[in-house]
Order: C-alpha cells, then sequence, then structure tokens
C-alpha cells in the first residue's frame, strides 16, 4: 500500500475540511425551524387553519342569533354561552374535537413522511444525510406544534368571539360555585393544551400510517378512519370494555377542570391514554422508516 | 497496511490531528467509539481510501424475488469521472440507492470514501454530494428556499454562510436569476440543474449523479457535462450514471457498464475500447481481387461488399496491406481501420434493445 498510486482527492484535503463542528442542539433546532416553516408556509396548512378559525366564529354568530332557543338536550357548555362568553370557547371545542380538529391533524401528519417520499424529497433528506430518527423527531416535533397550534387558535378565536357577543364575566362552574374570569380563562387555557396532547395522539397515529405508504392521501384517510372507527365504538355502549382504550374515549373528559373541588381523574387517564398512543405509535414510525428501504 | 498511517491518511479523518479542532465533548464522542466499530474497521477503511466507492458482492434482491443488484463489486478510484452505464432497468439506480443508504443491500458490502457502510453513513454523506434518480424538491417553494431547506437538515452544516453558499452553488449552475422563483414553475432544465446545486452547497469529496441528463435537450445536455469537468476540476470525484453511453464518454475517465444487474465491464475508458479485433476496410472497384489478395495474406474473417472489402487486420499492419494490394494490381480508392465504436462495445456488453421475449 506505500507504493499506492497519489490521489489527490483524498490528499489535498486539509485537516480543516472536516464538517465544521456544530453543536447537536443548534442544528437541530435549525432543521426543526425549516420543518415549521415548511408546515406553516404550506398554502394547504394555511387554508386549513383559516377553516379551523371561522368555525368558532360562525358557531359564536349562529349562537348569538339563536340565543333565546336554549335546547334541554344541547351539548354540555352550549346553554352557558348566552350568561358568560367564555363558555363558547369550550362549547366550540367540544363541537370540533369530534371531526374539524382531528382532521386537520391527519392532513399535516398523514403527509409529513409519505408527502416527502411522493414529492421524492425524502430521499434527498435522507442522502443530505438528515439521519431517519431525527427527522423523525423532527416531523413528530412539528406534528405537536401544528396541534397547539390547532387547538390554540380554535380556543382562541371562540374566546374573542364570545367576548365580543356575549357579556363577559365571573365564571359559574357545573358544580354551581364562581370562580374569577381570570381562574376561568386560566382553566380554558389548560383545557385548550390537553386538547392538543390528544391531536398529538392523533398525530402520532397519522405519522405511524404515514411511514408506511407513499401516498398521503392513503396515510391521512387511513388516520381518519382510525378516528372515525374510535368514535363510533366509543358510541356503542355494548363496547364499553374497549372504551378506555379507543383514542378518542379521553378527548373530552376535562369537564371535570370546571367542578368545586377540581376533579383530575379524567384528565389524568386521558393524559396517560394520550402518551401511551404517542409512544407506541411514534415507535410503529420509528421502526418503519428507520428499516425501510428509500425506492421513491 | 499494518504501517503507520500517512499523511493523507490522517487528514483523511480516520484518526489523529484534525479531532483537534473539534469541540472537547465532540471530540471525547469521536474518542469513545473509537474504541468501539472503528478500531476494527479502521484497516479496512485505510486500506480503500483510495477509492472513493469500493464494494464487494453489493446484492440486491427485492421483496418481489426481482435480482436488482447481483454481486457488484466496484471500484471507483478516488478523482476520477466514472461513468456508471447501462440501459434502463439494469440496477443502476438500485445500486446508487445502496450506495447512499437509502436501500439496505441483500448481501454484500460497501465503503465511501473509506467509511465503511452502513455504520460510516453520518460520517461519509457530508462529504457526498447526491442527485438520485431525477430532480425532486417541493414545488411550492423557490429554488434557494429548496436548497435551504436540505441544507437546514444537513446537521455538520454552517448556518452562517448557508446565503453565501446557496447563492454560489445556484450561480455554479446558473440558477441565480431564477433563485427566487417557485420550482414548480421551472423548466425540466431547470429543475435538473437546482439537483446539481444541491451537491455543490458544499465542498463534496464525492459527487454521485444519476442520470443527470436525463430527459435534457441537447444543450442542456453539454451544460451538465460541462459542469461535471468543473467539479472534477476540483479534484471531486464524480461518480455519473447514464443509459447513453455517448452522453458521457467525453468526460469520463473510468467506466463501469451494468446489464442485468451485474457489472460487466469496469476500467478505464481506453480498457473499454481496447481488446477489439482491429479491422480492415478497403474500397474498390475489383473487389474480388483484393478479398483474394487478403485471404492470401492470411487474414481472417474477409467480407466483401459492393465495392468493399474488409478483413481482421491481425498482427498485420494497415500500410502493409494496402502496399500488398497496390503490388498485386488492386486500384485502391480508399483503405480505413475503422475502430469499433465504444457505443458498439456498450450494445455488444449490454445487449441489443429491448429484451421483448
Amino acid at each position: 500500500m506505500s507504493a499506492s498510486p497519489v490521489v489527490p482527492a483524498l490528499r489535498d484535503r486539509p485537516a480543516g475540511r472536516q464538517p465544521a463542528p456544530v453543536s447537536a442542539v443548534p442544528s437541530w433546532l435549525r432543521f426543526f425551524t425549516s420543518e415549521l416553516r415548511l408546515v406553516f408556509y404550506r398554502p394547504r396548512n394555511i387554508a386549513l387553519l383559516g377553516v379551523l378559525a371561522f368555525i368558532p366564529l360562525a358557531i359564536g354568530v349562529l349562537f348569538k342569533l339563536t340565543v333565546n332557543n336554549a335546547a334541554a338536550g344541547a351539548p354540555p357548555f352550549f346553554n352557558q354561552v348566552a350568561g358568560n362568553g367564555v363558555f363558547l370557547s369550550l362549547a366550540v371545542l367540544v363541537l370540533m374535537l369530534s371531526l374539524f380538529l382531528p382532521l386537520a391533524i391527519c392532513v399535516v401528519a398523514g403527509d409529513a413522511v409519505a408527502g416527502e417520499a411522493s414529492h421524492g424529497t425524502l430521499r434527498g433528506l435522507l442522502t443530505v444525510p438528515a439521519g431517519r430518527t431525527r427527522l423523525l423527531a423532527v416531523k413528530f416535533s412539528a406534528v405537536v406544534v401544528f396541534a397547539l397550534a390547532a387547538c390554540i387558535l380554535v380556543v382562541g378565536v371562540a374566546l374573542l368571539v364570545g367576548v365580543i357577543l356575549f357579556p363577559v364575566g365571573q365564571v359559574t362552574l357545573l358544580s354551581g360555585t364562581t370562580v374569577p374570569l381570570a381562574d376561568g380563562l386560566f382553566r380554558v387555557l389548560i383545557v385548550a393544551l390537553y386538547a392538543s396532547v390528544g391531536m398529538a395522539a392523533i398525530g402520532a397515529v397519522a405519522l405511524a400510517a404515514s411511514t408506511l405508504t407513499v401516498h398521503p392521501v392513503g396515510a391521512i384517510a387511513a388516520a381518519l378512519v382510525f378516528v372515525l372507527a374510535s368514535e363510533i365504538a366509543d358510541a356503542v355502549p355494548q363496547l364499553s370494555a374497549m372504551h378506555p382504550f379507543l383514542v378518542s374515549h379521553f378527548w373530552l373528559s376535562w369537564d371535570g377542570l370546571f367542578r368545586t373541588p377540581v376533579d383530575l381523574s379524567g384528565v389524568e387517564h386521558g393524559l396517560l391514554s394520550f402518551v401511551l398512543y404517542i409512544v407506541i405509535f411514534v415507535a410503529i414510525a420509528w421502526a418503519r422508516l428507520t428499516s425501510a428501504d428509500i425506492t421513491s | 497496511m499494518s504501517s503507520p498511517a500517512s499523511p493523507e491518511e490522517v487528514a483523511f479523518g480516520r484518526s489523529g490531528s484534525h479531532w483537534d479542532a473539534v469541540p472537547l465533548d465532540d471530540a471525547a464522542r469521536r474518542s469513545t467509539s473509537a474504541v468501539g466499530p472503528w478500531t476494527e474497521t479502521s484497516g479496512a477503511a485505510t486500506a480503500s481510501s483510495a477509492y472513493a466507492i469500493a464494494s464487494s458482492g453489493l446484492t440486491k434482491q427485492f421483496r418481489s424475488g426481482q435480482l436488482a443488484v447481483d454481486g457488484v463489486d466496484l471500484a471507483v478510484p478516488a478523482g476520477c469521472v466514472y461513468g456508471f452505464l447501462g440501459p434502463n432497468g439494469s440496477g443502476k439506480t438500485t445500486t446508487i440507492r445502496m450506495l447512499l443508504g437509502l436501500i439496505t443491500p441483500t448481501s454484500g458490502s460497501h465503503a465511501m470514501l473509506g467509511f465503511p457502510m452502513p455504520g460510516g453513513l453520518a460520517d461519509a454523506l457530508p462529504r457526498v454530494g447526491s442527485l438520485v434518480e431525477g430532480p425532486a424538491f417541493h414545488p411550492h417553494l423557490s429554488g434557494a428556499e429548496n436548497l435551504a431547506r436540505l441544507d437546514a437538515a444537513d446537521r455538520t452544516a454552517d448556518r452562517r454562510t448557508v446565503d453565501e453558499r446557496i447563492d454560489a452553488a445556484l450561480d455554479r449552475v446558473g440558477l441565480l436569476a431564477a433563485a427566487d422563483k417557485h420550482y414548480r414553475a421551472y423548466s425540466l432544465g431547470m429543475k435538473q440543474r437546482l439537483a446539481i446545486a444541491t451537491s455543490l452547497l458544499r465542498r463534496r469529496e464525492l459527487v454521485i449523479l444519476d442520470e443527470p441528463t436525463n430527459g435534457l435537450d441537447p444543450q442542456g445536455t453539454r451544460e451538465v457535462r460541462a459542469l461535471i469537468r468543473k467539479i472534477a476540476a476540483d479534484g471531486t470525484t464524480v461518480f455519473v450514471s447514464s443509459h447513453l453511453l455517448a452522453e458521457v464518454e467525453q468526460v469520463c475517465t473510468h467506466v463501469g457498464v451494468m446489464a442485468t444487474g451485474k457489472l460487466v465491464f469496469q476500467g478505464t475508458l481506453e480498457q473499454l475500447r481496447g481488446g477489439q479485433p482491429g479491422r480492415v476496410l478497403i474500397r474498390t472497384p475489383q473487389p474480388e481481387l483484393a478479398a483474394k489478395i487478403l485471404g492470401g495474406l492470411g487474414l481472417a474473417g474477409v467480407q466483401e461488399s459492393g465495392n468493399e472489402v474488409s478483413a481482421e487486420l491481425g498482427d498485420m499492419r494497415p500500410e502493409e496491406v494496402c502496399e500488398r494490394l497496390v503490388l498485386g494490381g488492386v486500384p485502391v480508392a480508399g483503405l480505413e481501420t475503422p475502430r469499433r465504436s465504444l457505443e458498439d462495445e456498450f450494445v455488444h456488453l449490454t445487449g441489443e434493445g429491448f429484451d421483448v421475449g
């Protein structure tokens, strides 16, 4: 080997030409920021968020127009809206957690990997190399941020509309006691955060589906079917044994936050369920993405 | 390779001094990992470091049972321009995907820039620019934004210089004026050039281009060839695949030819040209007489068609043949020694056209 031919490309390599030593955290943040820009500047996702912001407005206006027809069978929080606009945010969240919010999360998370694969940009990212585990971490983090943004947006717009259209004041809890407005708003914020964890669980399911196909529409549809099947099963009393294991079962179990004393059991069970869903489905996505042959 | 590391091996980055520049925690991480797999593999790594790409028995059988790549032993010398040729479907892209770690080989091993795969992917790939199977970018982002996206995914890229590097890369492929145009508005040639620009975002030691001229007009093909020359002039090894020999033969120093998943030839361009029986072709109004004399000279494979006669030259020099013919009374209107073209050799290696059987 000592008489091997001179190889210019390998020989003329100054020691300083090593890949620049960039520490892990800033480089991860840079990739994450780039992913957030991709998600939040994408016209389709902006339209999705626009729809999510419009629905609370529409519901608020509809309430205002029909305020005198309080119905006995209305979902929780609906009949309180006329008395206190703060409750509009909770009423809207109950409505939107059944379909619109999961739909938005499924679209973004289902597209996360399959969309890159269908564009062919996945092979570009992996040959950079972005690192498969690192890519998945960035993708899921962006899904979590989108879930948080979607829930905060819905609750925020609903609060704004509620404040404008309805009287606002001390918040009367479900158990009849009254707390100051700030206390009530704080509880609403907690609910929004709780809902975003629930949506992140759906995001994990959709992300796992996204690693199994190169067709984003397929991944989105599969995740939505999963959500709807869960909601249907949750509505069938004969299946009550499996209810605690359904992804949608605890989405609305935050009403304990609006009682005195505060009942956290629903929220605790919910968080446990969401975290389990996230762990299991992110693990599935990881196992798939780190072993898959990228032929797209 | 039991000898102490030579200067190029040290500079190559396996061991020693350059890590001094790395921050302490990083250096510590490296040195602990050096006790791990690297110590066993470092011998192999330096042994193959004269090769930018070295593979041994690289094989991929897809789940469908299709044997896409069958025991490929690549040896791409560092600093060369390597033309990776073969008809469509001969396994070129699958091989490239395995080299880049996109596909796990069924069997076989390979190393890039001396780093054994797949363990060395994270170390090797930042030094490798690649374009795999056509350009692929986000259509709603501009060319510059797409490059920024890829650079952001690179944990070893320096974010402080990203703008200059993007501009420089776009400038090199002539896309600076279209930097802020949406990718979907790019022409095919521009898309192809943007894909090449990704491999120029940083200084690379190896650039792998899969069919970079696919779908380009002759003008675009020329531009890509000029780019390959420029990249190679910097000392970068270029590995370029094509199904058209003519597109790459002008820039390549080395050639590998794939046919139905196997590497059927590997060597320099001269070696591909050489080793063929030379023929002599004579144009004359008296072909019968010429054929008789050629046969009398002991030349094999005498063929007559119209007023042309040809035969295998063997050891005989063409001027000698000419002299004998003239002395024998043959009016020689023309004499040629047509070399079998590279294209013929290529087709000979890879089979004639489509197998429609």
